[in-house]
């Protein structure tokens, strides 16, 4: 982690921006005949070239909303998106044309999904699908693309490239497989990668290898990785800086050290708190009280005060301001100040 | 047996992978993929594997074959002229030259049963690949857009599927037949009519399919990775969502085959000089009870043909669908 944070302040490029990413203020809804589930609540981030940020969150916290708004791949409807902006170097993605926006889909910002046996299309050869990601942005004919297939597999170290170029992906393993989704979402050299929580579905030793190698091919090729995921442990890893998400909304930013030990919210803290330590074997496991809010009745105010043990009257009816901790280190919390002291 | 290792191909195999890194390192790549147990596979692949252990399929194939080879090359099965009539041995009954034996106007009804095949395979097959070409692409845009265009094309399918095939056919095909059109145009109007009222059948089955495939990730991934629409639909959808719709058209080969049939019979669908079963079975009817034997080979022809296509379909639908996988 140390590596990749120090190489990144090594590399300051002239004339290039290093904001690959910008989302400002961005509101998703969900239009449903039972009403209008606000899934996003004006989410601000940003990601750097060559940065790992981490989008923490437990289900339904909008971190995966989060990512397909960025992708474009938002079903509207019923989604809407009635406010906000998402800047790819500076250009709005939301307001481009879909031809524009599809030539930056896979080419420049490309996606990697959970469960790579169902990301996969099952009757193609995976070498075949690897292939159609030149065919189709780069126009290479069969052989070439093909070739440039087996160059992608062996560089995520897929055994026998070359004889497995042809093999379906139900004859693959799962960590295998994520290798492949993960060929095919580098395969154009994207300046933003999304993983959106490419371990989950992988069993523990297997999500080390998947985390190496993505994490490899970052510094490999500079890319601004967006990790969206709800397990702390693999955020600690690999991460430069954490967002925690919740209820739609941003609560804490923080450089991932920072965030580990000085917790500036309320929610953080529970997060951090509910980890299994071993020096706390045999007492009871920590876990923040309640359920997370509904989506249609969101709470007023600060969406986390229902679970809250330092609610007041504040929290119930007004949202947060985000106050600064320190240098890149911002929380939503109107005690943040009280909360990061301890 | 096999099977159960090939639908979990996941099983034990992330237990595998550190092996298969040490593998790479140490050269032996070809030893991976051979431990892997199991050859190249696809589901069309997997589908003929299962399909050749099916007596149901040889038989069907065998009949299918016969039947296509009757059609093309009428000339190896007999040398006899559909067309020569020898009046004098009109309703003559089989014996060792005339095997069929002869009909009302003398005709030698084995080799009109032999030359009647190209008509009515013909009418089946255009009106299979017509149904098929019509109902898919509709049936994609439909399950593929949704909303209004779904909505729209919905509704104008089940306007003709609501009509009855020999009624809607009686309609049609009184109104745009001529007196004198040739084989291939009649061939061609019964094909149409058939294609016309048997479409909404393959376009709702299509759409069914395309909703269910289309919420799938790789669907979502394809997207994601930057793929037009038309990229989408045509390789990530319609190749995961064509299965029912070959097996349905298999049987309804067989099906066109008899509505065929059925369009002659009652005097609108293939006609005299046509040689068409149908036409045959029409001709028969006449003189079913002094002659049964013109009427009773050309229905058996009939029935053949139409059996082979409706058992092969049953095979292929077995063989696509894994959940009928018996063992």
């Amino acid at each position: 982690m140390t590596t990749s944070m120090d190489s990144r302040a090594d590399r300051p490029r002239p004339g290039e921006t290093d904001r690959l990413l910008e989302v400002k203020d961005l509101h998703v809804e969900f239009h449903s005949r039972e009403g209008v589930a606000h899934a996003i609540n004006g989410v601000d981030l940003h990601l750097d070239r060559g940065e790992t940020l981490a989008v923490l969150g437990e289900s339904g916290s909008g971190k995966s909303v989060t990512a397909q708004a960025i992708m474009g791949i938002l079903d509207m409807p019923p989604a809407v998106i009635p406010r906000g902006q998402i800047l790819f170097q500076g250009r709005d993605l939301l307001t481009m044309k879909p031809r524009e926006r599809r030539a930056v889909r896979g080419a420049e910002i490309a996606m990697i999904f959970q469960d790579a046996l169902s990301s996969l299309n099952p009757v193609f050869p995976v070498g075949w699908q690897i292939a159609e990601m030149f065919r189709q942005h780069r126009g290479l004919n069969r052989s070439d693309a093909k070739a440039q297939a087996i160059r992608l597999m062996e560089l995520v170290n897929i055994p026998a490239a070359k004889e497995r170029v042809n093999a379906y992906p139900h004859q693959f393993s799962g960590g295998m497989r994520q290798r492949i989704m993960i060929a095919m979402a580098v395969a154009l050299d994207p300046k933003v990668l999304i993983a959106d929580e490419p371990t989950t579905a992988l069993d523990v030793t297997v999500q080390a290898q998947v985390m190496d190698l993505l994490k490899e091919l970052q510094a490999q090729f500079h890319m601004g990785l967006i990790l969206i995921t709800h397990d702390l442990g693999v955020v600690a890893d690999i991460a430069d800086r954490i967002n925690v998400m919740y209820g739609g909304s941003i609560m804490e930013s923080a450089d991932v050290r920072d965030l580990y030990a000085h917790p500036g919210h309320p929610y953080t803290q529970g997060l951090l708190d509910s980890i299994p330590r071993l020096d706390m074997k045999g007492q009871e496991l920590y876990a923040i009280k309640g359920l997370p809010p509904s989506l249609m009745r969101m709470p007023s105010g600060c969406p986390f005060h229902p679970r809250c043990a330092h609610a007041q009257d504040v929290c119930r009816s007004e949202f947060p301001p985000r106050v600064e901790l320190g240098p890149r280190h911002e929380s939503a919390c109107h005690f943040a100040q009280e909360v990061v002291r301890g | 047996m096999t099977e159960s290792t090939n639908s979990r191909p996941d099983s034990g195999a992330d237990l595998r992978h550190p092996g298969e890194l040490e593998a790479v390192a140490g050269g032996s790549a070809v030893a991976v993929a051979g431990a892997d147990g199991d050859r190249v596979r696809s589901v069309t692949g997997d589908a003929w594997r299962e399909l050749r252990r099916k007596p149901l399929f040889w038989v069907s194939a065998v009949i299918i074959v016969v039947f296509v080879v009757m059609a093309v090359a009428p000339g190896l099965f007999t040398s006899v002229d559909p067309r020569e009539a020898v009046l004098s041995e009109a309703s003559k009954t089989p014996d060792g030259q005339n095997i069929f034996g002869r009909d009302r106007q003398g005709y030698d009804i084995y080799s009109r049963c032999i030359y009647g095949a190209r008509a009515s395979i013909l009418v089946g097959l255009l009106a299979v690949i017509g149904t098929v070409i019509i109902g898919t692409l509709l049936g994609l845009v439909a399950g593929y857009r949704g909303g209004l265009i779904d909505s729209v094309l919905g509704r104008v399918a089940e306007v003709f599927f609501a009509l009855p095939l020999l009624l809607g056919a009686v309609i049609i095909l009184y109104t745009i037949q001529g007196e004198d059109d040739g084989y291939f145009t009649i061939v061609l109007q019964v094909s149409l009519v058939l294609v016309v009222l048997g479409w909404p059948n393959i376009f709702r089955l299509l759409r069914s399919s395309v909703l269910q495939v289309k919420p799938n990730d790789y669907v979502q991934a394809a997207r994601a990775l930057g793929a037009s629409p038309t990229r989408i639909s045509f390789s990530h959808i319609l190749p995961n969502a064509i299965g029912p719709v070959i097996v349905v058209s298999t049987i309804n080969l067989g099906v066109y085959i008899s509505s065929e049939a059925a369009l002659s019979f009652l005097g609108i669908g293939l006609r005299p000089p046509t040689v068409s079963w149908g036409v045959m079975i029409s001709q028969a009817t006449d003189s079913m009870r002094s002659a049964p034997h013109t009427l009773l080979f050309p229905a058996l022809f009939l029935s053949l043909a139409v059996l082979g296509f409706i058992m092969l379909g049953d095979a292929v639908r077995d063989a696509l669908d894994p959940k009928s996988k018996s063992r």
